[in-house]
């Protein structure tokens, strides 16, 4: 039995959905929509996990679900060496975000990472603590604020509502997903021209830890000759 | 196969070696207070220890090294100079390379002695030498005393100054501030528009712990950027030259000489550098054959602002180092304003040391 694991939250659900049916491939959600399980119609041997976005990764790099469909945001912030643990199928062209570092607008003096640093710096002489960045992309910040060596700076775990973690008194900057900006812009703050840290959007993958038996490795094949981008 | 068994009777006949000089043996805890640590590395620590928590402490790691642990060990017994060894396990989360050990033992060696730190430098490198003979090694030296010197001792603004020394570690910010500098990369951005800082406060909601009144001091510090002139190309060039130079030691020291006369504020760092090679010539080592590099020790390991070295296996290159030290004198400031303690240590890999062994020989 092929394990398909799906975004069981609303909007990036019925893209999905919606997605598949265009590739000739009918999801099929269990009769009471209150269950989360389904199939596909006219294929056997393929059970619909309904997860989480974020719990996708865990599961594919686990080898409990053979496809699964999430961002690629959370797949390289929750698997060390994403490409040896999961293979991306298809990209599916909705869910687009990208993960960038904001500051309040009002700071006339910051537009670079260059700048960060620089303040960084200041704030922690002035303050007698390192600058907050709230996010939940914990690794991913960490990593390319090491590569682009900005100092002095600690990260503040926020798993929800980031945007507002600056007004609330609970970091200095954040980093976090956006896709129009609206959202920031309403929570007076500013992207950094120089602080895309990734861009994403929302992914086929394939489990390159998942066992295929013969009889799985034939309907593995033909859902990936359907779905694959590259014919 | 190496066995920890074997390991630990390794770990003790490296010991011995200083032992013998009398140094204190400590017992260091395994658990360290998280935020000690991040204040000292940064964040970039987290991504090499292990985090765990305490319902009182908070955050907690497992020590990735024992440089915090003996430093604060120092303080409070705070009895200069001392001398201190010890031997257990570290722990390291390896992203990076994840087939190399997540514990592993160390056995490490610390002088705090603010006398005579060229002694206490040769002291601690030549029993690292002894206690490695048998093995075959590329030693790696480099002095980033000299380097800070040179930077010190630039003819430009203090701030930048500052900014340079701040990031020693950071080899590509370091560059990209000196092109900065030097008028060789486009300066800052001007912020002309918002001198006047009203406009700030009626065009913008202010939020967060970052103030109107740091904005405006840093809008002036980039002013007073732009209006600085750059760094002149020759002492540019005299840092690049510090910084590509690699040489065998005396070679090094003879060049570095040359260098003092143009530049005069690192005449200081690199006579301490003399009289170190002389002191390791006493104690039978050969300056002529041993290698210093300019730019030694800016990557790996932050927080060493002197004398530093590392010894790496010949036969083994994908290993970790087998050794490395340095000298360290900021650091004990850096963890406890006001009391600045000069001290230099360093760390053998017995299990690396053991495997050594054991292949030179079958």
């Amino acid at each position: 039995m092929i394990r398909l694991g799906i975004p069981s939250k609303g909007r990036l659900m019925g893209q999905t959905f919606h997605w598949f049916s265009e590739r000739g491939i009918n999801l099929v959600r269990s009769e009471s929509d209150r269950e989360y399980a389904g199939h596909i119609e006219g294929i056997k041997n393929v059970q619909l996990i309904f997860l989480s976005a974020s719990e996708i990764p865990r599961e594919l790099s686990a080898g409990r679900l053979h496809f699964g469909v999430t961002g690629n945001d959370v797949i390289q912030e929750k698997l060390v060496r994403f490409n040896q643990l999961v293979e991306p199928i298809s990209e599916l062209g909705f869910g687009f975000a990208d993960l960038i570092i904001a500051i309040p607008s009002f700071w006339v003096d910051v537009e670079t990472l260059d700048d960060l640093d620089a303040v960084s710096a200041q704030f922690r002489d002035n303050h007698g603590y390192r600058l907050r960045i709230a996010t939940k992309y914990h690794r991913l910040l960490r990593e390319f604020l090491m590569q682009t060596g900005v100092a002095d700076y600690q990260i503040v775990d926020s798993q929800g509502a980031t945007e507002g973690a600056v007004k609330n008194g609970l970091a200095e900057a954040i980093a976090d997903i956006t896709s129009t900006g609206n959202t920031l812009r309403a929570n007076h703050l500013k992207i950094l021209s120089d602080g895309l840290i990734l861009k994403s959007q929302a992914t086929l993958f394939k489990s390159l830890m998942a066992g295929f038996s013969q009889e799985e490795n034939q309907v593995a094949n033909f859902l990936v000759k359907k779905l694959s981008t590259k014919d | 196969m190496t066995v920890l068994r074997d390991i630990l009777l390794e770990a003790k006949n490296l010991a011995a070696i200083f032992e013998a000089t009398g140094a204190e043996v400590v017992e260091l805890d395994f658990l360290q207070i998280s935020n000690v640590l991040l204040d000292l590395y940064g964040e970039d620590i987290r991504g090499r220890a292990f985090i765990t928590n305490d319902p009182v402490y908070g955050e907690m790691m497992l020590r990735p090294d024992f440089t915090v642990p003996i430093v604060e060990q120092h303080m409070t017994n705070s009895v200069s100079p001392a001398r201190y060894t010890y031997c257990g396990k570290v722990f390291r989360r390896q992203e990076e390379f994840p087939d190399r050990p997540r514990e592993f033992l160390q056995v490490g060696y610390e002088i705090f002695d603010g006398a005579k730190p060229e002694k206490a430098d040769a002291e601690v490198f030549s029993l690292v030498n002894e206690a490695l003979s048998g093995i075959p090694v590329r030693i790696a030296t480099g002095d980033i005393g000299i380097l800070m010197s040179a930077v010190r001792s630039l003819s430009t603004s203090e701030p930048r100054k500052k900014a340079l020394l701040r990031h020693i570690w950071r080899p590509d910010r370091f560059r990209t501030l000196l092109n900065q500098f030097s008028g060789l990369s486009s300066k800052l951005h001007t912020t002309e528009e918002f001198e006047d800082y009203n406009k700030i406060v009626d065009k913008f909601e202010i939020i967060g712990s970052r103030n109107v009144r740091e904005i405006k001091e840093r809008l002036q510090q980039i002013k007073l950027e732009t209006e600085t002139d750059p760094i002149n190309s020759e002492e540019v060039k005299i840092l690049d030259d510090i910084l590509s130079l690699k040489d065998k030691c005396t070679e090094a020291l003879r060049y570095l000489e040359k260098l003092s006369k143009k530049m005069p504020g690192i005449e200081l760092t690199v006579e301490n550098f003399a009289k170190r090679l002389t002191l390791l010539e006493k104690n039978g080592i050969k300056a002529d054959l041993l290698d210093f590099e300019g730019s030694y020790g800016r990557t790996s390991m932050e927080y060493y602002d002197g004398f530093v070295f590392g010894f790496y296996s010949e036969t083994h290159k994908e290993l970790a180092p087998v050794a490395t030290g340095g000298r360290y004198d900021a650091l004990t400031e850096r963890m406890g304003p006001g009391k600045k303690i000069p001290a230099v240590g360093a760390v053998l890999r017995p299990d690396l040391t053991l495997l050594l062994r054991e292949n030179y020989h079958d």
